[in-house]
């Protein structure tokens, strides 16, 4: 018998946390990862051929960064952990006694299969970042906010000259912050919560002066660099025959609807918006781990309802990238006990439980705040297309609702072809629920990504351990 | 899709309807299919020849509604790789000529003429003028719309109330009672349950089936071809997983491919055995789908009856009861029929096929058989 291998998809803080903890207890790790580096979104780094002399100044916790990165070489070289960069996962399949399948393509090009078997499966998937459709979300110059961060991040470059940095959640103010140092002009922070209110009084909060500390770090660069901030504020359209040339912002009132005499223009070639992040739980999914809401079910070992399948970070439920490090590094412990046939000792990381159960206190509390407009989906006017991949105008959905008996997202998505294009839906769900008015539920995407049928037709083929 | 059908053509026949569904329009197993209104794949009896009926059916309402529920004549063209496998269908399209189909023979030479992409080397085939293909779910929606019928959607039928003779009295749901002299069961799949609250058995079960959906492509596919097996496994009885490739273009462009069937019950886990046949058989079918990319897979539930006939008529067992259910995988391209023959049998008259081989209480009933 060789010994078990655990396979952990996403080279993230999660994934990495579990790696480095399972690698230590003697478990041989294979760390699939779709990207060139570890790292994940959070610790993005710069192409090398880039030659960034401070990739640091673009990253909080880099030391941090620097012990995992370590870890995982060192274990990288004693030949614990075997480091599979650039395999995109589109399926884990479960095999009974044999364990679990791992099915990943190849490279940019994706047409080339490789497959991992494995003992165990930890799913590390992280998060991705929803945007809500309003008019003009589709101009060139309309980016995400983590996609400005991103082409920061990796590849030291500036999304455009004058953005507007819109939405709502806990990632526009690095985003607003880190675009203005690196020298771009913000010319507003547009949140349509008020988290002011949520500092004053949130307990969950004052248990977290790190937060506080990181907070008062990026609004010190917006003040420095005299960015507006417009709290309480929304993008109801954004303008431009080729590309984008202006936002149109206006206040919301209490119910959160558009106070139409506060509209104002503001001028800028870039708008970074975004309405928050969801879990990835494609693999989870098709695995048949249980589901809650948007969120994989873990229980306190960070264990999925599916034997042999954990679950950390983001795709058990947005919380970033400190619960990430913690929910991995338990997941790392407890499947390494378990494979060895132990029973694990809570014990043994009863520090990161306590820091687990911290951020997940403030998560909670930062949702509450955080939340898109209540009738944001009446901005959006019938023309508006909120499905770009298929072409689905809001007035289609609409229709689908009011004239053809939808009452769910899966038949707005039969009646309409939202959401059947290449993003099947993860751009777009959260968008055509709304404006359908039905729950924004998980949808079934059975592939995590596009396979081709040469490839699924000899999947199991090509194993590897 | 045949609640909706009955519907349609209840209505047209002047009486007042009521659609029930615990989901929403084409929650079951018509949004999880392809929409096949097929001749080319029943042997001569009583299924082609509803199927015929059916298929005339379709015709009208596509001048109606064609566009809006993307009706296509597009043909259907099974090829055989063997000069055996050649030979037997040609014997059934014989057959199928005879019952009024329109049944091509192709020749080796000429099948690259109808399908340039198709692979070598194939024995030949039948082309079959008169297959088409509806959107399932927008012809559903859109044959309730044209009704007029009420849709009362997400609303769980929970009794069958029955006067003291026995006679149904309508439903009971969740949401409320119906009163109506005539219950339609059109539950498809769950037919046998609905079938139950009005104290009648009703032997449907579930047959699964995935179908591979591709990335959208232009027209590379121009009929829905399929190998010759397919006609031996849809009249098949084994519960094991069969797979025979089925391929079609669609107007919106990607390509599906179906067809398995395999009976799990109410399984909804992903079958990788399943994905991993339909894949070969299709690429097998047409080489150039190697490097095509597969962008989603849905699966459904056929609702199996052990003769492979549906249940249409009233039930002579409970007055005022009807079944519309249990078509297995042909239940868009059969609902027009059913439906018309639902509303003529509803109506007083004379259905224009004997309704004597769909019998819903053809079958022993379970407690008496023992």
């Amino acid at each position: 018998m060789s010994e078990p291998t655990l396979a952990v998809i996403g080279a993230g803080p999660a994934g990495l946390a579990a790696a480095l903890a399972a690698a230590a207890r003697g478990i041989h790790v294979v760390l699939v990862d779709s990207v060139p580096a570890a790292g994940g979104q959070f610790y993005r780094q710069p192409a090398t051929g880039l030659g960034a002399r401070r990739p640091q100044a673009l990253h909080h916790q880099w030391h941090t960064w620097e012990r995992l990165r370590d870890g995982l070489d060192g274990h990288v070289r004693a030949g614990r952990v075997r480091h599979l960069t650039d395999h995109h996962v589109w399926l884990v399949e479960r095999r009974g006694a044999a364990g679990f399948s791992v099915h990943a393509l190849l490279g940019a090009e994706q047409e080339e299969p490789a497959e991992v078997r494995a003992d165990a499966v930890l799913l590390a998937t992280g998060g991705y970042e929803k945007v809500l459709p309003f008019p003009g979300w589709t101009l060139p110059g309309v980016v995400t906010a983590g996609g400005a961060q991103a082409m920061l991040k990796g590849g030291l470059v500036l999304p455009g000259r004058t953005v507007v940095v819109a939405g709502t959640g806990p990632l526009l103010l690095p985003v607003a912050a880190g675009l203005a140092t690196a020298g771009a002009t913000v010319a507003a922070l547009v949140d349509s919560a008020d988290p002011t209110g949520f500092v004053r009084r949130s307990r969950a909060l004052a248990a977290q002066p790190g937060k506080v500390a990181e907070g008062a770090l990026y609004a010190g660069q917006l003040a420095r660099h005299r960015v507006r901030t417009l709290l309480h504020h929304t993008v109801v359209e954004a303008h431009g025959t080729e590309r984008l040339e202006a936002v149109t912002v206006a206040a919301l009132d209490r119910d959160g609807r558009v106070r139409p005499d506060t509209r104002r223009r503001l001028d800028c070639d870039t708008l970074a918006v975004g309405h928050g992040m969801l879990p990835h739980t494609d693999l989870a999914d098709a695995l048949g781990c249980r589901i809650d809401g948007t969120d994989v079910y873990a229980d306190d070992e960070q264990r999925t309802d599916v034997p042999g399948v954990w679950a950390a970070g983001e795709t058990t439920g947005i919380g970033g990238s400190a619960l990430a490090l913690a929910e991995g590094h338990i997941a790392g412990r407890s499947i390494a006990a378990r494979l060895a046939g132990r029973e694990p000792d809570p014990r043994g990381w009863a520090a990161a439980a306590r820091t687990r159960k911290r951020l997940r206190a403030f998560f909670a509390a930062v949702d509450s705040v955080y939340a898109p407009p209540a009738h944001w989906a009446e901005q959006v006017t019938d023309e508006t297309v909120v499905c770009r991949c298929e072409e689905v105008s809001a007035g289609a959905v609409r229709e689908a609702v009011r004239e053809l008996g939808a009452g769910d997202l899966r038949t707005v998505k039969l009646l309409t072809r939202a959401g059947m294009g290449w993003c099947q839906g993860r751009m777009c769900g959260p968008g055509v629920a709304g404006v359908a008015g039905c729950a924004e539920t998980a949808v079934r995407r059975p592939f995590a990504r596009p396979v081709p049928l040469g490839v699924l037709a000899r999947a199991g083929e090509n194993e590897s351990r | 899709m045949v609640g909706a059908a009955c519907a349609l053509y209840a209505a047209r026949a002047g009486l007042d309807v009521i659609v029930v569904d615990r989901g929403p329009v084409a929650g079951g197993t018509t949004g999880a299919g392809e929409g096949n209104l097929l001749v080319s794949d029943k042997e001569p009896g009583p299924e082609l020849d509803l199927a015929l009926l059916s298929g005339r059916l379709w015709t009208e309402l596509a001048e109606e509604l064609g566009e809006l529920i993307e009706y296509e004549r597009k043909g259907g063209l099974v090829v055989a790789s063997t000069p055996d496998g050649l030979d037997a269908l040609e014997k059934l399209a014989t057959g199928q000529r005879t019952a009024g189909v329109d049944a091509m023979r192709v020749a080796a030479e000429q099948l690259h003429d109808l399908e340039p992409h198709l692979a070598p080397g194939l024995a030949g085939g039948v082309l079959y003028p008169e297959d088409a293909q509806v959107m399932p779910t927008l012809a559903a929606a859109h044959l309730v719309r044209a009704s007029g019928a009420r849709l009362l959607t997400g609303a769980t039928v929970t009794e069958v109330p029955r006067d003291r003779a026995g006679t149904v009295r309508g439903v009971r749901t969740d949401r409320g009672d119906i009163d109506a002299p005539y219950v339609v069961n059109a539950a498809g799949t769950w037919g046998r349950e609905l079938a139950a609250l009005a104290g009648a058995s009703l032997p449907v079960l579930p047959r699964r089936g995935f179908v591979l959906v591709t990335e959208p492509l232009p027209r590379l596919v121009r009929h829905k071809v399929y190998a010759a097996d397919y006609v031996a496994d849809v009249a098949s009885d084994s519960a094991a997983l069969q797979t025979s490739p089925v391929v079609e273009g669609t107007a919106a462009g990607p390509v599906l491919v179906g067809a398995s069937r395999e009976r799990v019950g109410f399984d909804r886990s992903l079958s990788l055995p399943a994905l991993r046949a339909l894949a070969a058989g299709a690429t097998r079918l047409f080489p150039f789908l190697e490097r095509v990319r597969a962008m989603r897979t849905y699966l459904g539930f056929r609702p199996y009856m052990p003769d492979h006939l549906p249940a249409i008529g009233p039930d002579l067992r409970v007055p005022g009861l009807f079944h519309a259910c249990g078509h297995e995988g042909a239940g868009i391209g059969l609902s027009t029929g059913t439906g018309q023959l639902i509303a003529q049998v509803l109506t007083g008259g004379t259905p224009e096929l004997a309704l004597a081989p769909f019998r819903p209480d053809r079958f022993p009933d379970p407690e008496e058989a023992v």
